[in-house]
Parts: C-alpha cells; sequence; structure tokens
C-alpha cells in the first residue's frame, strides 16, 4: 500500500510540474508588456524599465520560472498586476465564494441523485424508473449556465424569494450568503445530479445480480435490507470516483454559471484577470486550480481504494 | 421491456439530431427574415403569428437567428471533434500498438490535458487568443485530444491481443497496416459512440464560450450570446432567455439519446443494466 | 502628445462594464435615521491614487470625498474654492496668487500648508512623475511660498482654463508623508477617510470627524463594483444599493420610472461617441467617405436601439450642454441613398469591408451591432472585432493598427485632440491647427466662444471621425435619497452633501 502511495504521489508532483512548465511558456509568449499595461500609456521609457526591474520582468526566463516556482511553494504568489495586492489575498478572497458553492453543488447534487439512482434501480422497469430516467435524460442535456437563467427568471424575478445574482460577503452575515449560493448551486447541481443518479443506478443494478447479494437474499434478508446494506455500499466505488470528478469541475468549470450570478469566485478572477492581462494572477489560478484537480483525483483514487468491498473484505 | 427502451433512445436521438442538422442545412437557403435584419420599430415584441419567437432588442426575428445559431453550433462542435479525433485516434492507436515509452508518454500527456480544467483553459485559450469561432473550434478541440486518445488506446489494446491480429503480426504485416486493417474497423463503433458524446460536450461547451462573449462574433448569431443579451433585458422580455436554450437542449438531447442508443447496441451487458 | 489619453479609455469604462464582480451589500435596515449609502459602480479602481491612474472610477470613488485640490468642480462644472478659500490672478494672467484655508489636517494627522501644494504641484511636474495628466500641470513654470497659507503660482504663459484644471481629480493635495502609499492606503483632507477594500467586491468609506468644512450627513459609504447590467438591476431593486449614477442597464430603466420606490435622473455626461477613423488609411483619407458613412447612420434609431433612447445627438466633438455649442446634426441628416452616392463618386465598390474594433462598454458592442446593419445597407461590409481595454489602449491608441472604433471621448472640451501632430485617428488638418492656435491665444471669453463654434464647424466639415452621440448620464437612486450629482462634469461621486429625507 505505501509503495502504491508512493508512486501515486511521484507520478502527482511529476504532473503538477510539468501543468506549471506548461502555464508558465504559454503566458509568455502572449503579447502584452505587464509593466506597460500597469504604467498606462503615458509611461516614459525609463519608468517602464524601471518597473520591469521591480517586478522582475527582465530577468532571464528559466530564472523567472525558478522565482515563481519557490515563491508559490513557499506561499509567496506574487502581487497582482492590477491591484497591487498579494495575489493569495485576492485568491483567498475567491476561495469563500468558489469553495462554497461546489460543496453546496455536489451536497446537493449527491443528496438528490443517490436516492433517485437507487430508488430507480429498485424499480427498474416500471413507470417510476422510466419517468425519473426521462428526467435524468434530459437533466443531462441541459447546460447549467441556461438552467441558471431559468432559475432566476422563475426564483427571482416571477416569485422574488431568492436573490438574481451577487454575492453579499459572508461580512454580512451566513444567511445572506448561503441565499445568494442557493439558485447558482441548484443550477450547477441539477445537470451532475442527472448523471449521478444514471450512475448510481446502473451500479446498482449491477451489484443487485452480483452473487453476494443473491447469497444475502437466500439468509433471508428482505428486498430492502438486501438492497440497502449489500448492494448500495458495494456500487460505491463508482459513485465516489464521479463525485470526486463532478467535485473538480465543479471548483473551476463555474466560470459561466458565476458569470450568469455575477459571483466574485475563482473562475471570474481568472476571467477578469485575462482580460486586464494580469498574468501573474493568471498563472499562479490556472496552476493552483490544475493542482487541486490533480490533488483531488488522488484522493478519490485513495477513497475507492479503501471503500473497494474487495480490500475490505480481504482485510476482514 | 429494455429493447423498446434501446430503439426508442435511438430513433429519438436520430430524429432530433437530424431535425437538427435540417435546420442548420434550412437555414443557409431559407429563413422567414434575414437573421441580422435590424427592425428598429419592432424591438422586444412578444411572440406572434408574425414572429414566432417574437424579436429581440434590435428588432431581430429570433426564430431566424435560431435556426442560423444551428449552423455555426453545429460547425463548431463538428470541427472541435474532429480536430480532437483527427489528433487523438492516431495518437491513441500509435500509443497501443507500440507500447513502452511511447505509451507512457502519450498517457502521461493525457493526464496532464486532463488536469486542467477544460472549460476554463478553453475560456483562457479563447480570450488571450482572441474571440471568434475559429479559435473556439481549437480550445474545444484540444481538450477531446486526450479523450480520444485514452479511448483508442483502450480499445486497440483490447483488439491487438485478439487471434487474427497475432496471426496478421506472425504473417509479417507492419504495426501501420495491422492498425489500419484490423484495429481501427474494430474500434470504430465505439469511436462513433465516443464522438456522439463529445459532440453534444462541444455544443454545451461552444454555448457557453458564446454566453461570455468568446465564441462566434455578431452579427453572425450564435445560441450562447443569444443567452447573454436575453439576460440584460430579462425583466421585459423574459422569453428571450428560454428559446435558445431550449434549441441548446434539445441539440444536446438528441446527439446524447443517439449515443446512448448506440452503446446499447454495442454492449449487451451494458443492455442488461439499463 | 499623450494628452488624456488613458483617461479617454479608462473614461469610456463608465458606460458599461468589462471587468469587476459583483455582489451586493446587505441594506443596511430601514430605519428612519439611515446615515450609511451603497453607492454601485460598474468598474472597480485599479487603486486609489487619482494622481498615478487614468482610470475614472479611482475619481468615481475618492473625488471630493478623500481627497481635495485648490479648486474644485462642482455639480454644475462651475470652478469653486476648495483648500483654497479665495485667489487672486494677475493681469498678464502669469500668476496665481491662492490664499489657502489654514488649520487642515490629513487624515494622518500630517497639516496642510502651502509646502503640500508645492510638493504636490512639484511631484505632478516631476520627469519621473506618473501623473495621468502630465500636461494640465505642464504651464507651471513655479511655486513659491511667501508665508504658510498662501501660495503663488507662476505659469510660462496665460492658461485659460487653468483653476478648472487645477480642479481635476489628478490636482488634488497630497500629502508627502503619505504620497507614496495613497494607491492601497488614500490620505487626503477630505470629509471622509478609507476605511476598508474588499478587492473585487467594494470599498468603504466613513466620516472624517475632523473635518475642516461642514461635516457630512452620511456616517458611512460603501462604493460596490457592479459590471454586470442585469446584476446591477436586480440589486438596485433588491435595495442593497442605494444608488447607481451611472446605470448600465438603460433597457431596465422604465421598471425604475414606474416604482415609486425610485427615482431615475437623467443627466448629460461628456462622453463624445463617436466612430472614430483612421484618416490616414484608405478608403478614410477622403473626405466624401467619411461624410457618406455619416450619411449611412440613423442616429436617433441608434440611440434607440443600442442605449434605449437615452443619449444626444451630436454633429462635431462637442456636447450641447458645455459653452460655445454650436448644434451641427443637420450637416449629414440620415441619408442613405447620398451615401451610396458618395461612395460611389470615391470608388468605393460596394461590398467593400471595413474592420471596426469594439471595446467592451455596451455603447460600442451594441452601437457596433446597429452600425454594422445601417452600413450594410449602403454596400459597406462591417466586421466587428470586439477587444479589451488593454488591448484597446495597445492596438488602437498607441500603434494606431486599426480601421474604425468606436469609443466614448469623456474628457470634457478636448477639441484640442484634433490639432495634435500625433493622435489616434491621425487627423491633420493646418486649417484647424491655426485656428485653434487663435483660441488657446484668445482671452475675450465672448470671442472663445465665438472660436470654439468655429472649431466644431470645421470639425463637422471634414468630419474625421463619424460623430454620434452625447453618453446621457443614466442614474437611478433610492427616492428618499438627496443630494447626488445629476450631471457629470467630471467624474466624480460628490457624498459630501448627501442624506436621507425622512
Amino acid at each position: 500500500m505505501s509503495s502504491f502511495l508512493l508512486r501515486r504521489l511521484l507520478i502527482l508532483l511529476a504532473t503538477l510540474l510539468a501543468a506549471s512548465l506548461v502555464v508558465f511558456a504559454v503566458l509568455q509568449i502572449l503579447p502584452g508588456d505587464p509593466a506597460a499595461i500597469m504604467l498606462g500609456t503615458g509611461a516614459r521609457a525609463d519608468t517602464l524599465a524601471a518597473l520591469r526591474h521591480r517586478l522582475g520582468l527582465d530577468a532571464p526566463l528559466a530564472l523567472r520560472y525558478l522565482h515563481w516556482m519557490v515563491g508559490m511553494l513557499t506561499g509567496d504568489f506574487g502581487v497582482s498586476y492590477t491591484y497591487s495586492v498579494p495575489v493569495r489575498v485576492l485568491v483567498a478572497e475567491r476561495v469563500m465564494v468558489s469553495l462554497p458553492l461546489a460543496l453546496l453543488a455536489i451536497v446537493l447534487s449527491t443528496a438528490i441523485a443517490i436516492p433517485v439512482g437507487v430508488l430507480a434501480a429498485a424499480r427498474r422497469g416500471r413507470a417510476a424508473d422510466a419517468a425519473t430516467m426521462g428526467i435524468a435524460q434530459i437533466g443531462v442535456a441541459i447546460p447549467n449556465f441556461w438552467l441558471g437563467l431559468l432559475l432566476i427568471l422563475l426564483f427571482a424575478i416571477r416569485l422574488p424569494w431568492l436573490p438574481a445574482s451577487g454575492f453579499p460577503g459572508w461580512g454580512a452575515g451566513a444567511w445572506p450568503a448561503l441565499r445568494a449560493l442557493v439558485l447558482p448551486a441548484l443550477a450547477l447541481a441539477l445537470p451532475q445530479a442527472a448523471i449521478l443518479a444514471r450512475v448510481t443506478r446502473a451500479a446498482v443494478i449491477e451489484t443487485l445480480g452480483e452473487d453476494f447479494v443473491r447469497t444475502a437474499r437466500a439468509k433471508g434478508l428482505t428486498r430492502n435490507a438486501a438492497l440497502w446494506r449489500h448492494a448500495v455500499p458495494n456500487a460505491l466505488v463508482p459513485v465516489v470516483t464521479l463525485i470526486g470528478l463532478q467535485f473538480s469541475f465543479l471548483l473551476a468549470g463555474t466560470v459561466i454559471v458565476e458569470n450568469v450570478f455575477t459571483l466574485p469566485g475563482l473562475g471570474r478572477l481568472v476571467f477578469q484577470a485575462i482580460a486586464q492581462r494580469d498574468l501573474i494572477v493568471v498563472q499562479d489560478l490556472v496552476v493552483l486550480l490544475a493542482g487541486s484537480v490533480i490533488l483531488v483525483n488522488f484522493l478519490v483514487d485513495l477513497a475507492a481504494a479503501w471503500i473497494d468491498p474487495r480490500q475490505r473484505r480481504s482485510g476482514a | 421491456m429494455s429493447s423498446i427502451w434501446r430503439s426508442r433512445n435511438l430513433i429519438a436521438g436520430a430524429a432530433l439530431s437530424l431535425a437538427m442538422l435540417a435546420v442548420a442545412l434550412l437555414s443557409l437557403i431559407w429563413t422567414p427574415y434575414p437573421p441580422t435584419g435590424m427592425d428598429f420599430l419592432h424591438r422586444l415584441a412578444p411572440p406572434s403569428a408574425v414572429h414566432p419567437f417574437g424579436t429581440d432588442s434590435f428588432g431581430r426575428d429570433v426564430l431566424s437567428m435560431i435556426m442560423t445559431g444551428a449552423q455555426s453550433s453545429l460547425t463548431v462542435a463538428l470541427i472541435a471533434v474532429a480536430v480532437g479525433a483527427g489528433i487523438g485516434v492516431p495518437l491513441g492507436a500509435l500509443a497501443a500498438s507500440r507500447g513502452g515509452l511511447l505509451d507512457d508518454v502519450v498517457m502521461r500527456g493525457c493526464d496532464l490535458a486532463f488536469a486542467f480544467p477544460a472549460l476554463l483553459t478553453a475560456v483562457m485559450i479563447t480570450a488571450l487568443a482572441g474571440p471568434g469561432a475559429v479559435n473556439a473550434m481549437l480550445a474545444i478541440g484540444i481538450f477531446n485530444i486526450p479523450v480520444f486518445a485514452r479511448v483508442t488506446r483502450g480499445a486497440a489494446r483490447g483488439v491487438l491481443v485478439r487471434e487474427f491480429v497475432l496471426a496478421a503480426r506472425t504473417a509479417g504485416r507492419s504495426d501501420t497496416a495491422i492498425v489500419l486493417i484490423h484495429v481501427l474497423p474494430n474500434i470504430a463503433a465505439v469511436l462513433m459512440v465516443q464522438a456522439t458524446i463529445q459532440f453534444a460536450l462541444a455544443i454545451v461547451a461552444d454555448a457557453g464560450l458564446s454566453y461570455v462573449g468568446l465564441g462566434v462574433q455578431p452579427p453572425q448569431p450564435s445560441w450562447g450570446r443569444m443567452l447573454n443579451e436575453a439576460q440584460t433585458f430579462i425583466w421585459r422580455a423574459p422569453l428571450l432567455a428560454v428559446f435558445p436554450g431550449l434549441a441548446i437542449t434539445l441539440a444536446v438531447l438528441g446527439l446524447n439519446l443517439l449515443g446512448d442508443g448506440m452503446q446499447d447496441l454495442l454492449d449487451p451487458r451494458l443492455r442488461r443494466a439499463r | 502628445m499623450n494628452r488624456r489619453i488613458a483617461a479617454l479609455a479608462a473614461g469610456a469604462l463608465l458606460a458599461a462594464g468589462t471587468a469587476l464582480a459583483a455582489g451586493t451589500a446587505l441594506a443596511a435596515g430601514t430605519d428612519a435615521a439611515k446615515d450609511s449609502l451603497t453607492l454601485g459602480m460598474v468598474l472597480e479602481p485599479p487603486h486609489l491614487d487619482p494622481t498615478a491612474g487614468a482610470a475614472s472610477a479611482i475619481r468615481e470613488v475618492t473625488y471630493a470625498n478623500i481627497y481635495e485640490g485648490l479648486t474644485r468642480i462642482d455639480h454644475d462644472g462651475q470652478v469653486r474654492p476648495g483648500l483654497a478659500e479665495s485667489w487672486s490672478i494677475s493681469t498678464d494672467g502669469l500668476t496665481y496668487t491662492f490664499k489657502l484655508v489654514g488649520g487642515v489636517k490629513f487624515h494622518d494627522g500630517s497639516p496642510f500648508n502651502c509646502d503640500v501644494v508645492k510638493f504636490s504641484y512639484g511631484r505632478a511636474t516631476a520627469p519621473d512623475s506618473v501623473n495621468a495628466q502630465k500636461q494640465l500641470f505642464e504651464p507651471i513654470a513655479d511655486v513659491s511660498c511667501p508665508d504658510q497659507y498662501t501660495a503663488v503660482v507662476k505659469l510660462k504663459r496665460p492658461t485659460a482654463l487653468f483653476l478648472f484644471d487645477m480642479g481635476w481629480g489628478d490636482a488634488v493635495m497630497v500629502s508627502p508623508k503619505s504620497a507614496a502609499t495613497n494607491k492601497t492606503d488614500p490620505v487626503g483632507t477630505g470629509p471622509f477617510r478609507f476605511k476598508q477594500w474588499v478587492h473585487g467586491d467594494r470599498v468603504v468609506l466613513e466620516r472624517n470627524p475632523d473635518y475642516w468644512g461642514a461635516a457630512p450627513k452620511l456616517k458611512t459609504v460603501t462604493f460596490k463594483f457592479v459590471a454586470d447590467p442585469s446584476a446591477a438591476t436586480a440589486a438596485v431593486l433588491a435595495g442593497d444599493i442605494d444608488a447607481f449614477p451611472l446605470f448600465p442597464a438603460p433597457e431596465a430603466i422604465d421598471q425604475f420610472k414606474a416604482d415609486p420606490r425610485f427615482k431615475v435622473v437623467i443627466g448629460t455626461t461628456e462622453g463624445k461617441t463617436i466612430v472614430a477613423l483612421n484618416n490616414t488609411r484608405k478608403p478614410f483619407d477622403d473626405v466624401r467617405v467619411r461624410r457618406a458613412l455619416t450619411y449611412a447612420i440613423d442616429r436617433s434609431a441608434l440611440i434607440d436601439a443600442a442605449m434605449s433612447g437615452y443619449g444626444k445627438p451630436i454633429g462635431s466633438h462637442y456636447v450641447p450642454t458645455d459653452p460655445g455649442y454650436v448644434d451641427l446634426t443637420g450637416t449629414y441628416p440620415y441619408d442613405p441613398e447620398k451615401a451610396k452616392q458618395l461612395l460611389k463618386d470615391a470608388g468605393v465598390a460596394p461590398g467593400t469591408e471595413i474592420t471596426i474594433m469594439l471595446p467592451p462598454p455596451s455603447y460600442a458592442r451594441r452601437g457596433g451591432e446597429v452600425i454594422a446593419a445601417m452600413w450594410e445597407k449602403v454596400g459597406i461590409k462591417t466586421k466587428l472585432v470586439p477587444i479589451e481595454w488593454a488591448q484597446w489602449l495597445d492596438q488602437v491608441f498607441m500603434r494606431t493598427d486599426y480601421q474604425a472604433t468606436i469609443i466614448s471621448h469623456t474628457e470634457a472640451r478636448d477639441l484640442d485632440i484634433y490639432a495634435r501632430d500625433k493622435y489616434y485617428f491621425n487627423y491633420h488638418s493646418d486649417a484647424y491647427r491655426a485656428l485653434y492656435e487663435k483660441f488657446v491665444q484668445t482671452v475675450d471669453a465672448k470671442a472663445q466662444l465665438e472660436l470654439v463654434g468655429e472649431l466644431q464647424k470645421k470639425l463637422a466639415e471634414d468630419e474625421p471621425n463619424v460623430f454620434l452621440f452625447a453618453l446621457a448620464k443614466v442614474g437611478v437612486a433610492n427616492a428618499k435619497l438627496r443630494g447626488l450629482w445629476e450631471n457629470d462634469p467630471v467624474p466624480a461621486n460628490d457624498v459630501t452633501g448627501v442624506s436621507w429625507a425622512e
């Protein structure tokens, strides 16, 4: 197990390193001098040169990469060209929106999908199954940003229950902040729930057909008990893997939905930083996001290995 | 029951997809109004007999715009998938047939690509390289490469150990010949299914990029941008935010059903589960 | 040459949004004694030092609230005393003697006196100055301090608008102690001091208890940044934002008009919205083409469709509210047939393609679509290219690598840009320059106004750019709010006189 872990960790580090190299290289070949953008058009050549020096932009590429990487590792993400504040501060502010949003969405999606998927599996072939899976089929096809618009139309305009957009900040209290996240979280969660419900259903149906479930039934367990005690836990591996994938998707893939609801999250920060050519922020964020995707995938692999019934059974 | 489901999926999917294609083709030669024609006297008109879906804030006919939007949406998605398959399939086949270091490199490259959040990176690429249809195709296409590479490699490895391949190898066929003659025809169906799924994803991605202003540029209509504009007028003309989204959903639904239907045909084990 | 360059672009940001994130503040209750204000802005300032950046957003937060200058420009565009309580001008127009207000302290406790004036102006004129409006200070030859509260400013030459210029946000007084850190921790002499900045969301100011002038009624002011039109609408409707002076969603205005909780204020701005043409590029080097492109545009339909009807047509580079305005909108009335004829005469074949660069504000993005449709009708094809501000500044403004662009020039009375050696639309007219030179030399106010008229007419005749309309200041506010500016003579949100009605 530990050699497996070590190997996975090494691969993880190598992937992170490669990702950082790719991002750095891509952003270097882009036109646009950050110093010139910071100073505006009236800048004189000497002021520009001084600023470039202060930002370290006149150093050789390899040195700059090294400097950036060492900074990232020690928690110094550099200073935003646009705001003149540490990128760390900006990211910390935005994570406080994106992370709760992603968590809320994943909780909603799981809470909807697993019961629906399991029940559909239990009533396989009947009307309830056909109806839920039909809805799921449509749910998968709805783009989350359009769903967001529809939710705004329904629950913010027709029925003015929830805010149509914006985020008051956690400083305004947990309730107003959560209220602002409900619609975007739903917009993100429902299509994900549709996918997850389908996978759950398929996985449960598969385990229902396996020997140990049949044995359990033969031992006199009720249909329901066999379902929840044996079939469902054993169907969890693909489900957990998918939840992990969805979480990393939600952390970074919300850029469009953040635009729909004008939420000051990470996706929007990347978007704004690109528009303002605040390249240090772009560079940091993409690596951070890629890093968290890699990390989440790693954790999911571990979790899957841990719940895998074969491993547990061999341990018991 | 399951066989009915299967054929239903396939039939419904094929019908929807063909309808979408037909609309796109029809819009090349005919739309009720010119899709870019502005009518400043009839702005934000509600649906009526004259304008079945109403008009937008410039007085353009929404139905005509949606019809024309199908064109760009399908084109961008098709080319994005073609780029992905065109590069990914040979890479995957090569990795499977050569194995060793090359296989490792290709697969690690795929891992690397998967680490980047696809949509966000596509946003980054188009925003930095300049918004427009071509860059959108490339940005979406790039993320299709590792998908096709993995699927091709996986499926090809399954075929490569089969007896007729071993026989061909003993007969002295080259790797390339084996891949072309024996492997590709055998995995074509799997690739078709994957292409259908990717096609649907590409349509959503394209709509997302257009929504944030990075896809097809005006005056050429696009579904995503129509939604974006509709949001500005959502208080006055809420229906504008409904029709383009419906178009995207139907297109994606059609392709998903088609993909599911094809997969069921291919994979009897899965069919059992459904 | 770079006069007011970035300011023009950054100023144009006013009308609609590129960037920043939104969020809505929690409405601060509805008690009768409300003494806080949340004000919406489209763009977030990059920093808070108006002497080191061109963005209008900096002034919209800080002007008159945090920082003050010797003079200030009031809501009616008039020059009023600021930190100088009075002044006298020598007969040759070269010496300005300012009498300073005594006993004023900066927010950090450092004193305001003539040394500060000397420091502030010296800093703006220094070779390494990063002041975005350096040219305003260029006429200054010397500042001397006969006593602590008297500042004598000597000029190199008579400068008609000197007092007006010293009222700009760029000419505010900064303390030598805090000048270097004003970007992130602004320190001025104004009635409000800086409290907090949540990046991407809001800036909070609080009342300065030691203010030298009349104490403001508000205790705290929050500037909230909401770029998105629909988000702005939602935030105002929900009461999360009390006032949005430059409201980015004119299409939602009717809704506010019908609602007694709100008042809608339609004012004017200096925003001269034009299709700027690169005059050295073919076919724009031919005046017939430039005129034809103007004939092809139905300004009122354009304003209706792109700006929901808010805006005033202009026929030259001057807005109706400025002194000496001449109505030249009839010079090239909407006439597609005439446009076609002129294009034919100039040898421009039908189907010729023009590329228009569109910066982010909706006047450009939406206006571009309408103009494309209008030009299409006279046989001109257009390619619309949306670009971000950074790219606009670089490609269009600095390198003049473009054919046409839509832009709003937000500086007041900036007829001088057409007299420059090199400016991004590359207009060259010796006649215009001579006329402008004459205007600068003229001291008599009436003769000045006449020349302003001549200048406008000359521009309308040559039509170097297609003059479209003056941007309106479309503002929405809570009906109980009193004392906000209606017009926008300079970029500012002066909240010193704002209060809540009972």
